[in-house]
């Protein structure tokens, strides 16, 4: 039976872990290949890294860091963050990401996403979607470029959009839940895995271990994403699968 | 010194494959050299082959007609001369007589079979994607060291399978929806549709299994 998946995300910024991590024994807790490996030795599903990198000079940079860990690390890898041309997935993926995630590019043209699928495959088509609630409405809208931009569009059209584009897995990052450690925005998440047949990863607001469980009981997600939790040493990827387990999740 | 040949066509996942291969082979008694092949004389120089493959089975057959002379050489390799032959994901779809995929394109036939899209039930998500356990259909050197049942977890990635035409060519399968082909092999050829540069430790002893294997 398939697994639920646990993703520590790491977000590098020229070639560094921003924030940094808090590892005991690591060397450098700044090099995303040296974090990576942490999280490969702890037993976590995929590792997923976004370059928040702002110059396109140093856009190089996270591919050399993709092929550094695509020599250590044996586990599925996510790379996203200023994916616009199909040069950048047909790069990343040579360089050993296994699924590119696109973002604003796939707002700004949807059938940037169905070339990216029809050339490289669905299956390593991964499109985030970073989701505002407007109250006033009652329904999500699509924020781009880093949650700056506001375009207004209903993230649950947008998604079976999307997908029947050929978008291969879907990131649903909350954008009122991330950083307020409470927990996934579970009813954004269910209505989205309701309407699509494609993966779902929860994304945005994890504080505790009971949050990764209740974004697959009460989202009904197939992976959870998480990063502060994982990176500041509160609890290792080991720990959040057996507590997982015991409440009746199907882990690896 | 023995060389294992990858496969490279342009394929997503040579470089992890490379990698995962180099990582097994420094830790072995016998000197193991990693060969990226780019031409049919490559083939020669082999003495066991990997076709990795990532992305559409008619784009991946493309690929692998449109290197000037590659695959008979190959089909003289592997059906004349018997090298160990190991097909990963798309590398072993192509096996089969036929892929479904896109456009129907024929496969090099060198195992009975079609490749099709996995049937799909109420709430089940295509592509197959993540951790799944694969059970074994009959002992195999490929599986040496590796426990059955639940032990064995490995990393799926794909929206269409093998379905085999004898069942004696299964090796292994999961469960998703229906029984989905995980593992096939006849003679000196082995096919998995899991990755195994990607399935961590598992995925590694799978290799060396395949280093090790003298069909």
């Amino acid at each position: 039976m398939l697994k639920s998946r646990i993703i520590p995300c790491l977000d590098v910024n020229n070639g560094r872990v921003v924030k940094g991590t808090n590892f005991v024994n690591l060397r450098d807790a700044g090099d995303p290949v040296e974090v990576a490996k942490i999280y490969d030795e702890q037993g976590a599903d995929e590792v997923c890294f976004l370059d928040i990198t702002a110059s396109h000079e140093n856009r190089d940079t996270i591919y050399d860091i993709v092929r550094k860990t695509a020599e250590v690390c044996f586990m599925p890898l996510t790379v996203g963050g200023g994916v616009s041309k199909i040069e950048h997935i047909r790069t990343l993926l040579l360089s050993g990401a296994d699924k590119v995630s696109v973002n604003s590019a796939a707002v700004k043209d949807n059938n940037f996403v169905r070339y990216a699928a029809d050339k490289y495959g669905s299956q390593c088509i991964v499109v985030a979607v970073d989701a505002k609630k407007n109250d006033a409405q009652n329904k999500w809208e699509v924020y781009t470029h880093g949650g700056r931009i506001n375009t207004e569009i209903d993230v649950l059209h947008y998604v079976e959009r999307i997908v029947s584009l050929g978008a291969g897995e879907l990131l649903i990052t909350s954008m009122d839940k991330d950083g307020t450690r409470s927990g996934f925005d579970n009813i954004l998440i269910k209505q989205i895995t309701d309407i699509v047949n494609v993966p779902v990863i929860a994304s945005g607001g994890v504080g505790n271990l009971q949050h990764l469980v209740d974004g697959i009981k009460l989202g009904h997600a197939d992976a959870v994403l998480a990063a502060s939790i994982f990176h500041f040493g509160e609890y290792t990827i080991n720990e959040a699968k057996q507590y997982m387990k015991e409440r009746g999740i199907n882990v690896r | 010194m023995e060389i294992i040949g990858i496969i490279d066509y342009g394929s997503g996942n040579i470089h992890s494959a490379t990698k995962a291969f180099e990582n097994v082979a420094k830790d072995l008694k016998k000197e193991i050299k990693i060969l990226r092949i780019q031409n049919a004389a490559d083939i020669k120089l082999c003495d066991r082959i990997v076709l990795p493959g990532v992305g559409a089975f008619k784009d991946c057959k493309a690929g692998l007609v449109n290197i000037d002379g590659l695959v008979p050489t190959l089909e003289k390799k592997i059906l004349d001369a018997g090298a160990p032959f190991l097909g990963i994901c798309v590398g072993m779809q192509l096996l089969a007589d036929i892929g479904f995929e896109g456009e129907t394109t024929p496969g090099f036939g060198w195992i009975p079979g079609v490749v099709d899209k996995i049937p799909t039930t109420a709430g089940l998500k295509i592509p197959h994607m993540g951790w799944n356990t694969i059970r074994f259909n009959r002992a195999h050197s490929i599986f040496s060291g590796l426990e059955d049942k639940e032990k064995t977890i490995v990393y799926f990635v794909h929206s269409y399978y093998f379905q085999v035409k004898k069942m004696e060519d299964l090796l292994g399968v999961c469960d998703y929806g229906s029984e989905i082909t995980a593992v096939i092999g006849k003679d000196n050829i082995i096919g998995c549709q899991f990755h195994p540069e990607k399935s961590q430790k598992i995925g590694l002893k799978f290799i060396k299994n395949f280093i090790n294997w003298s069909p």
